[in-house]
């Protein structure tokens, strides 16, 4: 569950780092930015508002819960839709609207304020066929899965070729038969 | 020593598309000293560029040129523009393709007389048979150095195909080995052996499994009798009063159109290109497309049954280790009507690395049904079926109404629908794959929806009447005496087997024949 804290205008980024630390806020939203104050890293928004992008966040890992898979992976993967919506207002469009749209199901708190997956689950099983979920889910499957970093997560190994395959390496290694 | 042979030149053999049929035929032909001029659409990639990463590949060797799809297949939904999962790129899907090399059944020559008439189904006949076949079989294996051929050692099993072999030994399936592969199991013919790096479907890096780029290819330009022009995209072929094809139009690698004389044509450009340029051939006197008189071309489209099981284990497996396919469970590819089809199939290993699992695991799917699968990624095993799907005249590759490509030439559409015979084949082969993986301990199993078609088959079938079908027993065209189709487009059916071997023995075969029409003067 990504939690969000919402930062007031005139409190430093420092500030804001030290009392999300403190609340226990994981993700923070300050002028621009979504900072994680657990692993140490912070993601520009340049055409998405910064609280659309902390809910991307949340709707790539509920679309593609993993665990064991950090945050920074799922922020990677959106980032393009922000990078997307700076060149092409009807995606800028589709990402604030879907996201908005989002939040009005929720209700009160918004997506985000819904504390269990499967509530949030059932909201977008609402929205699944529309260009809105299809356009992040899509962009997920290559986003978020074709990342180097993240194939050992999964033990996959990746390129073999510089290390002469397999052939003294394990392919037929299986023990367990 | 590529020999360069002018455009005006009309006394060469100008074949299209550079892969198995293309590439082994052109060979074959410069060997018999034949001039022959081969265009092909993509560019020129030696084995060294070839990558070990599954998008990056796909990038560099797919097919990306935009197509449409349409019918019932899932494939329509998933990847509305994406049909085929084949090569753009000098030696074509020989790139990419996984090795299987397997002989076809001597009933699947005759299946409209071994399965009789089926419904919906437009079953033919080949009109040649397997022992028409076999010596030319031999030749391919030897040349392809097929595996379990040729005195040629199998492969070793890989993790995958351990697991795959203890389930059929639990079934008690008898005929189960590491497959008769087109990969090199120790150095022949200049090539090395395999390294079990797994990445076939990326090219292999090390030239061990054969790929016309590396072996027909520079063996016909040695013969300085063979030209291959890369980034040629032809467009139109264009004949004579009489009817005889002349020439063929093509936009060259930097665009501009170019007209290439001939005295002979042969279309190689996989089930989807061929038919498509023969369309869009028409002329006055061909109102319907070239060599079309039938009104098959473009139809029959045939894409085998496939399907692929994956299942997860309490423990490792590392599946994507080694090579990528050798693994074969040959007891299923039999016809015997009694399981409820005709026709049978064959389970083969297969692997994926995790981007393409996650693209092709559930196409669509997610949500923690989807991810719990990967997150066992690593305890994976998987494999892919494949059969022979029965043709029907529906399924076609036809010229779409508005789209045009960059040349103005319109964009195939790829309709496709199972038909029924398909759908009871399959899960029959999804139970029978799910059942070998449970009887050796998995803990889920997946049967996974076919991918967009690496077998793409019969849009210019082969048949002995003219009128039932667009060549004949030798891929000469039964209206056009010196034109020929040399790809896998002329099965009039699909049989249970990889194509490759058949697309092969069917080249050098009709490498013969055209020498032989050749010195006669009849063509």
């Amino acid at each position: 569950m990504v939690t969000i804290y919402q930062g007031r205008a005139g409190l430093s980024r420092r500030e804001l780092l030290k009392r999300g630390s403190a609340a226990g806020a994981l993700l923070i939203i300050s002028g621009t930015a979504v900072l994680s104050t657990g692993e140490a890293w912070g993601l520009e928004s340049t055409a998405l508002k910064p609280e659309t992008v902390a809910t991307l966040i949340q709707l790539a890992r509920d679309i593609y819960p993993h665990d064991q898979v950090p945050d920074r992976f799922y922020a990677i993967a959106i980032k393009s839709h922000d990078e997307l919506a700076g060149k092409d207002p009807a995606h800028k469009e589709l990402i604030e609207n879907g996201i908005a749209d989002l939040d009005r199901k929720a209700g009160a708190g918004g997506y985000t304020g819904l504390g269990w997956e499967d509530q949030r689950v059932s909201i977008l099983r609402q929205i699944e066929d529309t260009p809105f979920f299809q356009a992040i889910r899509g962009g997920l499957v290559v986003g978020l899965y074709n990342q180097k970093e993240l194939w050992p997560i999964f033990g996959y190994e990746g390129e073999s070729y510089s290390k002469g395959g397999y052939i003294a390496r394990g392919f037929d290694d299986i023990e367990w038969l | 020593m590529p020999a360069p042979y002018g455009l005006n030149d009309d006394s060469v053999v100008v074949i299209i598309g550079s892969g198995a049929g293309g590439g082994t035929l052109g060979n074959e032909l410069a060997q018999k000293g034949i001039d022959v001029v081969i265009l092909e659409a993509g560019p020129r990639i030696e084995y060294d560029d070839f990558i070990n990463d599954e998008w990056d590949s796909f990038g560099q060797l797919a097919w990306l040129d935009n197509r449409t799809t349409g019918g019932g297949w899932r494939v329509h939904k998933d990847f509305p523009n994406l049909p085929a999962w084949i090569v753009k790129a000098v030696g074509g899907t020989t790139t990419h393709w996984a090795g299987a090399s397997l002989r076809f059944q001597e009933h699947e020559f005759k299946t409209l007389t071994n399965y009789g008439k089926v419904e919906g189904a437009n079953l033919l006949d080949w009109p040649l048979t397997l022992t028409d076949l076999e010596p030319y079989y031999a030749k391919a294996e030897d040349k392809m150095g097929v595996t379990r051929t040729n005195d040629i050692e199998g492969l070793p099993g890989n993790n995958n195909f351990k697991v795959f072999k203890a389930g059929a030994d639990k079934l008690g399936y008898k005929e189960c080995h590491t497959g008769r592969m087109a990969i090199n199991s120790a150095d022949r013919d200049g090539r090395m052996g395999c390294q079990q790096t797994g990445f076939c479907f990326q090219g292999c890096k090390w030239g061990a499994k054969w790929s016309t780029l590396y072996t027909e290819i520079p063996k016909g330009e040695a013969t300085g009798k063979l030209e291959v022009r890369p980034g040629s995209h032809v467009l139109k072929i264009e004949h004579d009063d009489s009817g005889k094809v002349t020439n063929v139009v093509y936009a060259d690698k930097d665009g501009k159109m170019q007209s290439q004389k001939a005295r002979i044509v042969c279309v190689a450009g996989n089930s989807i290109e061929s038919p498509r340029l023969l369309l869009n051939s028409a002329s006055a006197k061909f109102p319907d497309g070239l060599a079309n008189s039938s009104g098959q071309v473009g139809r029959n489209y045939m894409r085998h049954t496939t399907g692929s099981v994956y299942a997860i284990f309490d423990k490792p497996v590392h599946f994507w280790r080694g090579t990528t396919m050798a693994g074969i469970v040959r007891d299923e590819a039999r016809h015997d009507p009694s399981r409820g089809f005709v026709g049978g199939y064959e389970l083969e290993t297969l692997a994926l690395g995790l981007p393409f699992m996650a693209a092709f695991l559930d196409p669509g799917g997610w949500g923690r049904s989807f991810t719990t699968a990967l997150d066992h990624y690593d305890k994976m095993a998987g494999m892919w079926i494949v059969g022979e799907d029965m043709p029907q005249e529906q399924n076609a590759v036809k010229l779409h109404g508005e789209i045009k490509d960059k040349y103005g030439m319109p964009i195939p559409d790829v309709w496709f629908t199972d038909h029924p015979n398909d759908v009871a084949m399959r899960n029959h082969a999804y139970k029978q794959g799910m059942a070998m993986y449970d009887a050796v301990g998995a803990t889920r199993t997946f049967p996974t929806p076919p991918y967009p078609s690496t077998h793409n088959l019969g849009t210019n079938r082969m048949s002995e009447k003219a009128s039932d079908g667009v060549v004949n027993k030798w891929g000469q065209t039964h209206d056009i005496k010196n034109l020929f189709v040399s790809d896998g487009s002329q099965f009039t059916t699909g049989a249970a087997e990889n194509p490759t071997l058949t697309i092969v023995t069917l080249a050098i075969r009709q490498a013969d024949y055209i020498a032989e029409q050749m010195s006669a003067k009849s063509i």
